[in-house]
């Protein structure tokens, strides 16, 4: 089944009553934090709380991401001490620069899991790519390693990288952006945007989503519930669509019962990449739980 | 394991607990709790803090405890933090602290 990565809420590790209460909230991902929102000096604290907290909170069907420090200081590797154990989270890599830091990573994870008797590839890895560095090797990045489930935009230290700054509409990350996503195409893994600060402009965000949506990203980092609203409608198919798929679908079975491959819909052409696509939009509705209300009325 | 020194974890917000940690002066453990709970889930609180310590065989702590509503995995992991500020490096690599 199609797995939704349309929201993916950041979950600060310190702060305790996020952490107990992040089930609530209808989001596809949780993304426990340990890394930029965790000073130095609590780096330790926030291991035990997450650690416990994952261990033993049901997060009901969410996926469960958590963003470890860097491995190049050695914390790194001493969050997937405590984390990779459980078996339940995925791993976000933050400031990708290459390859390498996939292979490496994996490779401290693949000891573990051999260390606890886990089954060797059960622990899965995002990849945040937040350099100059880091988008030029989107590429070799997304085809690391086949536990990579999605590469991610980390927008704030990237236009540091670039010498810009964030600006509406986007200009400065629109390379970063196509990079990012093609690469993940590529390697057949989810492609997740950046987060989007500033709270009180709702419109720009609606905008960026729409952008994003648009140039074909599965979803966004986000920073706060208010966020969740706006990328669920926009992510989600509409009815229209959910027809329009229906009627694609079921003109194709026909044209195939008399052996055509292409035919024509309320007189424009269906061919195989409207039909990939219309079968992308209803497994996207199943997931979402449209399809079963809308395929009910339509073939009533 | 010993207690050696003084450490604090945890904040005074909602949903945490704030442990002080210290080795006691007769070398028995000690709980002093302020709970915004205390009647319903006080000894239930000091069960979950006695269980904590015992589990790294710890006899020698004197524990003041400031809590605001924690979930037990919450009490159990700020419990856990002070623990490894307050032991020795070499204790600090115990199994217990990843369990």
């Amino acid at each position: 089944m199609t797995k939704l990565r349309r929201t993916m809420l950041f979950v600060p590790g310190n702060n305790t009553s996020m952490v107990v209460n992040a089930g609530i909230y209808p989001v596809d991902s949780l993304m426990f934090d340990l890394e930029d929102s965790v000073s130095l000096d609590q780096k330790d604290n926030v291991r035990f709380v997450l650690h416990e907290a994952l261990k033993t909170i049901n997060y009901q069907n969410k996926e469960l991401i958590v963003r470890i420090n860097s491995l190049s200081n050695g914390m790194g590797q001493t969050d997937l001490d405590y984390l990779i154990p459980l078996g339940k989270v995925a791993i976000r890599l933050p400031k990708t620069d290459s390859s390498q830091d996939i292979i490496d990573c994996e490779s401290y994870i693949e000891k573990i899991e051999k260390r606890c008797g886990m089954k060797v590839g059960t622990t899965k890895m995002m990849a945040a790519i937040e350099s100059a560095n880091g988008v030029l090797n989107a590429y070799s990045i997304a085809h690391a390693s086949k536990r990579l489930i999605g590469i991610a935009l980390g927008a704030e230290d990237l236009v540091t990288d670039l010498h810009t700054r964030r600006s509406p509409g986007g200009l400065e990350l629109s390379f970063a952006r196509s990079m990012i996503l093609m690469a993940a195409r590529s390697a057949g893994i989810s492609a997740i945007d950046t987060v989007f600060s500033d709270l009180n402009d709702m419109e720009g965000f609606r905008s960026e989503v729409e952008m994003i949506k648009q140039l074909g990203f599965d979803g966004k980092s986000i920073i706060n519930p208010r966020q969740i609203e706006t990328i669920v409608e926009i992510f989600s198919p509409t009815e229209k669509e959910i027809i329009a798929a229906l009627e694609i679908v079921d003109v194709m079975k026909e044209a195939a019962k008399m052996g055509k491959g292409v035919v024509s819909l309320h007189g424009k052409m269906v061919d195989k990449p409207i039909i990939e696509r219309a079968k992308r939009v209803l497994e996207t509705a199943k997931v979402t739980g449209q399809l079963a209300r809308i395929e009910d009325e339509y073939y009533e | 394991m010993k207690i050696i020194r003084r450490s604090v974890s945890g904040t005074l917000e909602s949903s945490d607990i704030m442990f002080q940690l210290e080795s006691s002066q007769d070398g028995k453990n000690h709980i002093e709790l302020d709970s915004s709970v205390e009647k319903q889930f006080g000894d239930s609180i000091r069960s979950t803090i006695n269980q904590t310590l015992s589990n790294f065989n710890i006899t020698n702590a004197d524990v003041s405890a400031v809590d605001k509503g924690a979930l037990e995995c919450i009490i159990v992991a700020r419990l856990k933090a002070a623990i490894y500020h307050s032991v020795s490096e070499e204790d600090r690599e115990n199994k217990a602290f990843k369990s």
